[in-house]
């Protein structure tokens, strides 16, 4: 391998394809395309959902039409056409699966594919992972269920909830992300056609990760999700949610909205691999991610963000956190990889209003192909944050002269007892470095991966131990070939 | 009121009329942007924390005016030094010893149109009124190979009510010259003056050129300059900005580095208290390889006062070896002042080392108790706190002279004893 070099590599990585770009066949229920109130209405009375949300997304969809698509992120693209999405698309099924064994063995084999690997998991209950599976937009298994009812934790689609919570969907949904936040969460609020809801109660400890699986799969469906995860005060809660897409050429949209809220001395963790469709190596295709996620904290509560992004032709998303109350706890830890012609304009806020709060920013970014990366976050200290502590830092590895990465942090800051710190840097792996490897018998290719992995590790580290796997993988398919 | 200038800047119909002659394209797109363009508003991403529009509610006027002695203006006691009083230039009290190497020429008395400028003036409201309105200018060229010992120096001093200073100054040092500028903005009286200022500065190969500015306004003046900077291959620039007082100040830097091989400086210091707005903005466009930028900031920002930095670095595809450091520092004195920074980096090369940093943070108070304790007062503590955080920019100073003057105006404006 002693002469097998980088431009090599390069176009090793360029002609693999999409690993889990593959389609599932199965009937659907679809939508016309198209979106106007009588779309909304359908999409609601399909949902069977009550008056009062009806009327929500209707408000949302007035609220949308007054807005403007957000144009200030450093991507370019071609803007979808609103009009030619299909906003609703179901699997075709009459009855909702009784037990594992009911549902569709294609689908089964779709997600073993993905390598979520259900059945594994219906072996090993008791370990500690319970799946919300949506394929496109409804919720099809649903496991640990029983277990977590135990507890009294709550954890259901989004339509499940609307059915059988509709007081606590009602009280808490909106309030993190209202419809009049942004353009795409506007959108999300009219159209919304499922996604998953969390409660746990007081003082309850969720014994194990919770997660959901995202796919996209109906050609030309854009899918808006909505997630809710409400965690009660003295609670703790680890939230999983993972993605892949099949191989599509035409852009798909996905407009999702989380929101997050952390009464006092409750903590969150949220942790989001991605590895959505992002388009061939010429840029064709993939799906656009424009999302908004945010959560809130009481007092000494906790939200922590991890994400591994390495899919999706574009990518428009700042997990936030405010923190509201005082001693409260934001954290960000991100690894966003892109290759090709991708382009990623990531980051997050952290909002600063109760007194003592602290807040931690780690984003490493990875530029490959013809890519751009860019981080773009604010840290925003508002006049009664005494004593808040924040700590950004964002490093960007550029791996070809052809990709770019970039860097645009915001930092206001209204009081004086606040201390911040930013710090970024830009560079590309060291010469030096592959050299030192190089000389004790590690391929270059392998050198490459090991320099990732360590450049990375800081997020890594902060995934639950299921999915830290997972993401390594990732990080070694989005760039064992694509590492130049 | 002019009518071409309806949408911005309002101008008393008695406005003398400029004796500078701009090329006719400049000026009609000049007057053409100044037509067309409002003042920039918070919703323009350059102008997101800096509002203006105090700007339209003024009449401006470009009387001149005179005044008795300048000497507490003096920063270095060269000879050479050119006085500018509301724009216009004031023979009396300007000392045209100008050192061999050096041609100096004001703008009013160059006789060809002068000729395109490098400033940008497409939706830069500003820049378009300088152009079009020009009121007083300077050339200095400094001939190949020439080595400047003597400083020159530019004192501008604002006197009156509501008065409007358009002035530009160019500079061009030639192939391996090497020279220094000093830069001095100062008000004598008055409310609601605005001196707005441009340069069109040009560094050619293995040129050395070092500015220093100081801006000493005062808190009912406004400030908006522009430096507009070429950089061909080899050259070196320095420029300091020291804004120790002022109402509302802007300043914006724009470097392009054009040539390999550059090295790049810009430092600067802004103290503020009471209700000053300083902003400092500043571009580093590297477009080709093998070049260097450093950049360091740090502000005290007192009372109800809001500064602002926003550095940006681009790295051009291809410029390949580019070393881009940025730093800023804050320090917050009073819960009602605030602070936005925003240091920006976007590249496109990969071969690159580039990084910044910003901290916000407040003087420590263990340290002032190590101070206290061998018998420092708390005021003399705090100030020495200051003065050594600010110190790193301020020791980029290298001429001695300026060195003291600033001291001298820290002294007269933050009451600093120590």
């Amino acid at each position: 391998m002693s002469n097998y070099t980088e431009d090599e590599l390069a176009q090793d990585l360029e002609q693999q394809e999409y690993k889990f770009g593959f389609t599932t066949d199965i009937e659907s229920d679809q939508a016309p395309k198209g979106l106007n109130e009588d779309i909304i209405r359908f999409i609601s009375a399909k949902k069977e959902e009550p008056k009062w949300l009806l009327e929500n997304r209707l408000e949302a969809f007035a609220l949308w039409k007054t807005m403007d698509e957000p144009n200030w992120a450093h991507v370019k693209y071609e803007k979808p056409d609103f009009q030619d999405i299909t906003y609703y698309s179901a699997p075709k099924q009459s009855k909702k699966y009784e037990s594992w064994d009911d549902v569709d063995p294609e689908m089964k084999e779709t997600m073993k594919k993905l390598g979520i690997s259900m059945e594994e998991q219906k072996r090993l209950t008791g370990t500690n992972v319970a799946v919300d599976f949506v394929m496109d937009s409804v919720s099809v298994a649903t496991s640990f269920k029983s277990k977590l009812k135990e507890l009294g934790i709550i954890f259901c689609s989004f339509s499940e909830a609307v059915q059988d919570y509709p007081e606590l969907v009602k009280k808490y949904m909106g309030t993190v992300v209202p419809a009049s936040d942004n353009f795409y969460a506007a959108l999300n609020s009219a159209v919304f056609t499922d996604g998953s809801f969390c409660y746990i109660p007081k003082g309850v400890r969720c014994p194990m990760e919770l997660s959901t699986y995202f796919r996209i799969n109906e050609g030309g469906t854009g899918q808006f999700e909505r997630t809710l995860v409400v965690a009660d005060e003295d609670s703790y809660v680890s939230y999983l949610e993972g993605c892949t897409a099949p191989q599509r050429d035409e852009n798909q949209l996905h407009a999702a909205v989380v929101e997050l809220i952390a009464m006092d001395n409750a903590e969150i963790k949220y942790s989001t691999v991605q590895n959505w469709y992002p388009g061939d190596k010429n840029g064709v295709g993939g799906i656009f991610n424009f999302v908004t996620k945010r959560g809130i904290c009481g007092t000494n509560a906790k939200v922590s963000w991890t994400q591994v992004e390495t899919g999706s032709a574009v990518t428009w998303k700042y997990p936030s956190c405010i923190l509201k109350g005082d001693n409260s706890v934001g954290e960000f830890y991100s690894v966003a990889v892109t290759n090709n012609y991708q382009q990623a304009d990531t980051g997050t806020k952290m909002i600063h209003l109760g007194k003592n709060t602290k807040s931690t920013i780690i984003s490493k970014g990875i530029s490959a192909g013809k890519s751009h990366n860019s981080y773009r976050g604010l840290v925003q200290i508002h006049k009664n944050a005494s004593n808040a502590r924040n700590f950004s830092q964002c490093d960007s590895l550029l791996m070809t002269d052809e990709s770019g990465a970039h860097t645009f942090p915001y930092i206001e800051c209204k009081n004086s007892s606040a201390k911040i710190e930013h710090e970024a840097t830009t560079s590309k792996i060291g010469e030096d470095q592959i050299f030192y490897c190089l000389q004790r018998g590690i391929s270059e290719e392998k050198a490459i991966g090991l320099i990732v992995n360590g450049y990375c590790k800081e997020v890594l580290n902060q995934l639950p131990m299921e999915f830290a796997v997972e993401a390594q993988k990732l990080l070694t398919i989005s760039l064992e070939g694509s590492v130049g | 009121m002019t009518e071409l200038t309806k949408n911005n800047i309002n101008f008393k119909s008695d406005l003398q009329p400029t004796t500078i002659t701009v090329s006719e394209h400049d000026k009609q797109k000049a007057l053409a942007v100044l037509q067309n363009t409002p003042l920039p508003t918070t919703r323009v991403e350059a102008w997101k924390y800096t509002r203006v529009a105090k700007l339209g509610k003024i009449d401006f006027v470009n009387n001149s005016a005179t005044i008795d002695n300048i000497s507490s203006y003096v920063i270095d006691d060269t000879n050479c030094s050119f006085v500018f009083i509301n724009g216009h230039f004031s023979k009396e009290h300007s000392s045209q010893k100008i050192p061999a190497g050096v041609s100096i020429t004001l703008l009013s008395e160059v006789n060809s149109p002068l000729e395109a400028s490098s400033l940008k003036l497409e939706g830069e409201v500003f820049n378009a009124m300088n152009t079009a309105h020009l009121t007083g200018g300077l050339q200095i060229d400094i001939a190949p190979n020439a080595l400047i010992e003597t400083p020159v120096q530019i004192i501008h001093i604002l006197k009156g009510d509501n008065i409007l200073a358009n002035f530009k100054t160019i500079v061009n040092a030639e192939k391996s010259a090497q020279a220094e500028i000093i830069q001095g903005f100062f008000s004598e009286s008055g409310e609601h003056n605005f001196c707005n200022s441009t340069s069109e500065i040009n560094v050619a190969e293995n040129a050395v050129l070092r500015i220093d500015k100081i801006q000493y306004e005062s808190e009912k003046s406004f400030h908006i300059s522009t430096e507009q900077v070429q950089q061909d291959k080899n050259s070196n620039f320095r420029i300091n900005t020291f804004t120790l007082n002022g109402g509302l100040v802007r300043n914006n830097l724009n470097i392009d580095v054009n040539g390999q091989n550059c090295e790049t400086h810009l430092n600067g210091a802004y103290l503020l208290k009471n209700k000053q707005h300083v902003d400092n903005h500043s571009v580093v466009d590297h477009k080709v390889a093998h070049c260097e930028s450093h950049e360091l900031y740090k502000g005290v920002i007192d009372d109800n006062s809001t500064a602002v930095f926003n550095g940006k670095v681009f790295v051009r595809p291809d410029a390949q070896k580019i070393n881009a450091f940025q730093s800023n520092g804050n320090v917050l004195l009073s819960d009602s002042a605030t602070i936005n920074s925003k240091p920006e980096l976007e590249i496109y090369a990969d071969d690159v080392k580039c990084s910044h940093g910003s901290t916000t943070g407040q003087l420590d108070e263990e340290a002032i108790f190590y101070l206290r304790a061998r018998g420092l007062s708390e005021k003399s503590a705090r100030h020495l706190m200051v003065s050594a955080f600010i110190g790193d920019v301020l020791d980029k100073i290298t001429n001695e002279n300026i060195k003291t003057y600033t001291h001298r105006l820290l002294n007269d404006r933050f009451g600093w004893e120590f």
